[in-house]
């Protein structure tokens, strides 16, 4: 079973890494306000009350996922605590002044599984275009191979057995007050100017402590 | 020089030839008419304030146009995997023409289901189908009630629809996923009403208050075309 590495997440509603008008102008404050003030709070508000005085309650969000993910057949308190793990991860996935193309292993990792840069980013950018609806897109890391997902409204690659390095979230909400329908302007901009490298780096090398440990 | 010419003339001709016989094909697929976004049967602040002239101009141009072409698109291709006999590449895209025939349908269909105050936006149903609600909902209040407790509960995009089925001669409340149609929740289903939860219907509006769209939205429902689709049907169903 994948771990889930940088999130811990005990029901906590934390702030995005950065201050809410950190990332404008390519992600505004107002969106930020709604979309961690608004959104995030009420995934996490709404899996507080729902795993109350259950078995859930009390226990690892990433355990709570896995077993409200219960192999598709989805149980009640599946999108909330899904919602609230991908939100926090997707805070610090981005930075401000960040995007662009990585350097050093992480880049030498994309030129080997994608063949270049610029074939992962055509492939990153097909995903979050191409799901239908509301879901995400992501980067992620499986049997020492790095390869893009997409996944529909709360899924993420925990379930489905890979480590997540990166996410956008292609929910409308996360894009539709500063793209309003244009979808793939803001994966532009989230790729060219929002991307923490470094925060990708990081879960790599835990994601790669992990798999060895546990090989 | 006239050499040149000639043979040009005969790669042309060469080529119509091919076009002539791709005609022998069946003139059903020849004939395929394509999509096209359907006017607004209102202007796009007609709705205010229930759904601001901001939400029906991106709705309806953007969204609903992007439907359109995409699903053309799709035909295209469909048409010529059929041509080519390229079974594998017909049921691949399946999903395309689901997803975005399905959002041109469906929201041809709203913008139906939906009527400015002055046009009897919000109006409630005429006999029969307000007998049927009251029989199967309680009230038209009940209706709604329910309605809304769907619409909200849907997890991602969707739509919330009251439909008629006309094999069991009932109302129902069901809800779809993405751009599925409400046949795709049963083939002998009618909506008679259908509410597009999808965020972009409310987002500039209402942001995340989707339940406040839902509560507001009635107030330009327009259940003359409920009713009459539903009046029709039970027509049919009676002569049966």
């Amino acid at each position: 079973m994948a771990a889930s590495t940088a999130v811990t997440a005990n029901y906590v509603l934390k702030p995005p890494p950065y201050a809410l008008d950190a990332l404008e102008p390519h992600m505004s404050k107002q969106t930020l306000e709604f979309h961690w003030g608004k959104h995030h709070r009420a995934y996490v508000d709404n899996l507080k009350k729902q795993v109350l005085g259950t078995e859930l309650e009390g226990k690892p969000l990433d355990h709570i996922i896995n077993k409200t993910y219960n192999n598709g057949d989805l149980l009640p308190a599946f999108n909330n605590a899904a919602q609230a793990w991908n939100h926090e991860f997707f805070w610090e996935s981005m930075k401000p002044n960040g995007g662009g193309k990585p350097s050093g292993e992480l880049l030498a990792l994309l030129e080997r599984d994608f063949t270049s840069y610029e074939k992962f980013y055509e492939e990153f950018n097909a995903a979050a275009a191409t799901q239908f609806g509301a879901g995400w897109a992501w980067l992620a890391y499986a049997n020492d191979k790095l390869k893009v997902v997409k996944t529909p409204n709360a899924v993420n690659p925990l379930v489905l057995g890979s480590f997540p390095l990166l996410t956008i979230d292609v929910w409308e909400h996360a894009y539709y007050l500063d793209f309003q329908n244009r979808r793939p302007d803001y994966i532009k901009t989230f790729m060219n100017n929002l991307v923490s490298w470094e925060a990708v780096s990081a879960r790599l090398e835990a994601a790669k402590a992990a798999s060895s440990s546990s090989a | 020089m006239t050499t040149i010419v000639f043979i040009i003339v005969l790669v042309i001709f060469a080529a119509n030839l091919h076009d002539a016989g791709a005609t022998t094909m069946d003139p059903c697929l020849e004939s395929m008419k394509t999509a096209s976004l359907p006017d607004l049967p209102y202007a796009y602040d007609a709705l205010e304030p229930a759904i601001s002239e901001e939400i029906m101009r991106l709705h309806h141009q953007k969204h609903h146009q992007t439907y359109v072409t995409q699903y053309n698109k799709a035909l295209n291709s469909l048409r010529s995997a059929m041509a080519d006999g390229d079974h594998s590449a017909v049921v691949k895209l399946q999903s395309l023409i689901k997803f975005n025939g399905g959002g041109h349908v469906n929201h041809a269909i709203f913008w139906k289901i939906l009527a400015p105050v002055h046009e009897g936006g919000g109006k409630p149903p005429h006999d029969p189908l307000s007998s049927a609600i009251d029989a199967h909902f309680g009230s038209l209040e009940g209706l709604i009630q329910k309605m809304n407790a769907e619409g909200a509960s849907v997890q991602g995009s969707g739509w919330v629809w009251l439909g008629l089925d006309r094999e069991l001669k009932r109302l129902v409340v069901e809800t779809t996923a993405n751009q599925d149609p409400l046949v795709t929740k049963g083939t002998h289903l009618v909506p008679l009403i259908g509410i597009d939860v999808w965020e972009h219907a409310y987002y500039p509006q209402y942001k995340n208050a989707r339940a406040e769209y839902l509560k507001n939205i009635w107030s330009v429902i327009n259940w003359k075309y409920a009713a009459d689709v539903f009046e029709k049907h039970s027509r049919d169903l009676d002569t049966n």
